[in-house]
Order: C-alpha cells, then structure tokens, then sequence
C-alpha cells in the first residue's frame, strides 16, 4: 500500500497536501481506491463552493458503490481538478496525482494523521 | 454466520477479495477488477464460483403434476435433458423466486434457485406438494462453476468428450466426465454470453476449477467475482430476485410474461395474475444521458411526477456507459421517453431504451 511520507491523511481514507498555511489540495489515497475498484464517475463541488469541516466536496462512483469525499478543511474551493471528470480511472492509476480540489481561505483544520498513523488504520481495516 | 464453498481456498489463494452474500463468503472481484472481468467474459471467457446457488429435487410419479402447480411455466413439454426458466408465484401473484428446471427423465427433476431464497423456497415447496412426489433440499450435496463467454467451448473441449458436451443452449447432460470428474454439464448461464455450467460434489469443485483454469489459460480465461456476475446479468438486462422481481411484482410486471403459461390449468398464483392484468407498471431499461449513476431505488420523476423505482444500476462495462432497470406506471414505458433520476439529490435524465441493453453477436 502506497502512503506517501510528506501528506497528510483522515481516518475516512482522504489525503491533504498543505500547499501553504492557507491552501491544500485533498483526493483519495490508495488504500481508498483500491477498495472501491474501477472508478467511473466523479462528482465535484463547483469552484467558490464555501466547505465546512465534513462537508461533501465529491461524490466517486465506482462500478460497485458510491462514495463520499468528505472536506477535512473550512475553506472555499478555489480550484476543481476538471481532467478527472473526464478520466476518473485516474483515481485508480495514480491516487495521489489525482487531486480533487484545491481549497483556499482555509479558517479551520480537522486533526490529521500522520503517513504512520494512516498506515496503522490501513492495517486495521485490511 | 457465513458459510464458505468448496471452492473457498481457491478464492484466497487466487486472489479474490472475499465479501459476505447470501450467507456465504465468496469473492466479489480478483485483482483484474470488476470492468477487465466483465470485458473478459464477453471477449474470451471467464470463471465463477456459483456454488452458493441451492438445488432441490422432485421425484416421483406426482413430480410433474407438482411443477405444473408449483410454478407459472409449462414443463409437459420438455424433453429429458432439457432446461427451462420459470417464475414461481405466491397466491397475489408475486414472484417468491425465479429458477431453472431441470428435465433428467420422466419422475425425476432438479430445480435451481437462488441462494438468498433457499429457505424461503424449500418452505413453501414443502407446504404446497402432494400426491405421490419425493422433495429433498440437495443443495449442501452440490457445488457449481460456471464458464462463460465466447472461448467455453474451446476451453470445454479440452478437457470433455464431445458427448458430455451438450450441444443446445438450455440442454444438459446428466452423468458427464470433465477432466474425470463426474458432473452435470448445462449449457446456461447469468452473463448473456454462450457458456456452460457444472454441477459436481463438492469435494470434487477445488479440483475441476484448477483444471479448468489451467485448461482455460491460452484462451484468457480468468476466475471472475460476484461483481462481474452483476454487471454482466444487468448488461444483458437478466433479471435478479428482490430487485427486478418481488413478492410483490407479478412476472407481468417483471415483463417476464412470456414465462407464464395463462393456458395451461390452475397454478398458483395464477387468478391474481389475471385479476391485476392488464398491468399499471412495468419493468424498463433506462440508459443515463447524464453523468452518474442509478442504483437501485432511486426515485423517477416525468415532469416532477413520481413515476417509478430504479431495481438495479450500474456502470455497463462493456457497452461503455451507466444503465439502470426500473419499474415505471405503463405509460410512461414506451422506447425513447425522457425520464428524471433522483441520484443524491441530483436529478439526472435519462431514456427509456429496449431490452436487452446487450445482446451477444
């Protein structure tokens, strides 16, 4: 299981990559696109959308389920990553490439985890 | 608690990742993922574990009298070797389950339904047989595999004297030898591809799934998961009990009318049906214009009217975009009409298409 050192993670399987203090860009990490499968569809939040702690910014439909992404962040969504719209299998090819949404103006954080603490929930969960 | 198959150890050791259905723990995909499965199958072939389904038997000289009541097809006809597709009705005219007969000889029957509804089914046989018939549940007796797609019968024929290879779709053969093992072989199956089936002792599965992988290997065969069999079965607009069929549908509603024989004498069911005919709802293939995907009981809406329930949804693999079944008030089921989807919040348009949405070429 892959789990970059250098992001963050939730316990509800999504990545955050602090860009500055005010600024990060979330997707989904590896763990979580291996167990949804094939993704097919992605659904995003559109771009000045205004996100609270645990707000859905995307839904990710795989052939099996539908999933939420939920914002780890409260901030206001300044970018949408428009390519993955078009080729959702991105999520399953390169996880951490394929970022969701950039959200900026960020006033309030969730606490995160660590790579070392995302990987002991992984091994947990598998 | 859930049960494993015979073919357990296989899963684990194939790669398969193992979920709870029906009661038994069985892989939903391997390592390829459910779309290179599904796309598998229609191309080459693939395998499955179906050994959760239930069997049960009928013998005796009351056998058939007890089919003809039981169930809403006409089996007088068949000929030994012979499968046929039935509903099996409730005294309304739902639909308890939907299964396969199977013709060994005269007095002597096997059924097969759907594992989810063995209890259910056995029950309800049990209560409703008579005169001079012998009912038994084999199911924990018999394990099943199932090869499909367009490569089965070159796979088949390495590994299975051509006479233990039933020629006809919805034929078996009773007592054949593949690879030495002995097992009903059948030519049916829940992909909408050619393909075939077999029924064997259970300690006998482990041993002909490896041979029939290894068998299988030049032309592409690969084992498949629970949801490649959906995707597959919904591609091919194949219904699937408690979604597309309920207790409460009758098989007119289900469209599955021409498995119901209105001439043949009383069968169960058989007065409700008439008596809610001609139907007000029906079941349809929607293909999703929009974005997303229905799955089962989202809400349909034609001009913020409700008029309908999605059954099933999925993203078709093979055909390349998202499609649902549905069950829609008659008038609004003519091919082409515009309907609305409730996904999440999201109304999302789509078209009522023909059935099915796949056919093989």
């Amino acid at each position: 299981m892959n789990i970059p050192k250098e992001l963050k993670y939730t316990k509800t399987h999504e990545w955050v990559k602090l860009i500055d203090e005010k600024t990060a860009t979330i997707g989904i990490t590896d763990f979580a696109q291996h167990n949804l499968g094939n993704i097919v569809f992605v659904n995003i939040q559109g771009e000045g959308s205004k996100l609270e702690i645990g707000d859905n910014l995307a839904d990710i439909e795989s052939v099996k389920a539908v999933s939420d992404v939920f914002s780890p962040v409260a901030g206001i969504i300044s970018k949408v990553n428009n390519d993955l719209q078009d080729a959702p299998e991105l999520f399953n090819d390169a996880p951490y490439d394929s970022w969701i949404v950039e959200i900026s103006a960020i006033t309030d954080m969730q606490d995160l985890l660590s790579a070392e603490e995302y990987e002991e929930l992984v091994e947990k969960e598998a | 608690m859930e049960l494993k198959t015979p073919l357990y150890q296989n899963h684990v050791i194939g790669g398969g990742k193992i979920v709870p259905f029906a009661g038994y723990l069985l892989p939903v995909q391997y390592e390829e993922g459910v779309i290179a499965e599904h796309n598998t199958v229609r191309t080459k072939a693939g395998l499955f574990d179906v050994s959760h389904m239930a069997e049960v038997t009928f013998k005796g000289s009351d056998a058939l009298k007890n089919l003809q009541y039981l169930l809403a097809n006409d089996f007088t006809n068949m000929v030994d070797g012979q499968v046929r597709y039935t509903p099996m009705c409730n005294p309304e005219g739902g639909i308890i389950d939907d299964l396969l007969v199977y013709k060994i000889r005269d007095n002597d029957y096997m059924l097969v339904v759907n594992a989810s509804n063995r209890f259910k089914d056995v029950t309800w046989m049990k209560k409703n047989i008579f005169g001079d018939v012998q009912f038994e549940d084999i199911s924990d007796h018999v394990a099943q595999i199932a090869l499909q797609g367009p490569k089965s019968l070159d796979i088949l024929r390495k590994l299975a004297d051509e006479k233990y290879i039933p020629v006809k779709y919805y034929s078996f053969i009773e007592k054949g030898l593949v690879s030495g093992i002995e097992c009903i072989v059948s030519q049916t199956g829940y992909t909408g591809e050619g393909g075939f089936e077999f029924y064997c002792k259970p300690e006998d599965a482990s041993f002909l799934w490896d041979k029939l992988l290894e068998a299988g290997k030049e032309f592409g065969l690969i084992p498949c998961g629970l949801g490649a069999r959906d995707t597959l079965r919904l591609e091919a607009a194949m219904p699937l009990h408690g979604h597309e069929m309920t207790d409460e549908l009758t098989p007119l509603e289900s469209d599955l009318g021409i498995f119901v024989k209105m001439d043949k004498a009383d069968f169960i069911g058989k007065s409700a049906i008439v008596k809610k005919s001609p139907v007000t709802k029906k079941r349809v293939g929607l293909k999703l214009i929009d974005k997303g995907i229905a799955r089962e009981e989202s809400k349909i809406y034609v001009n913020g009217k409700e008029v309908g329930i999605t059954t099933s949804g999925t993203y078709a693999p093979y055909l390349g975009y998202p499609i649902a079944m549905a069950i829609i008030e008659i008038e609004y089921t003519a091919i082409g009409t515009i309907v609305q989807i409730d996904v999440r919040g999201r109304l999302i348009s789509a078209e009522v298409v023909k059935l099915p949405f796949y056919k093989k070429g």
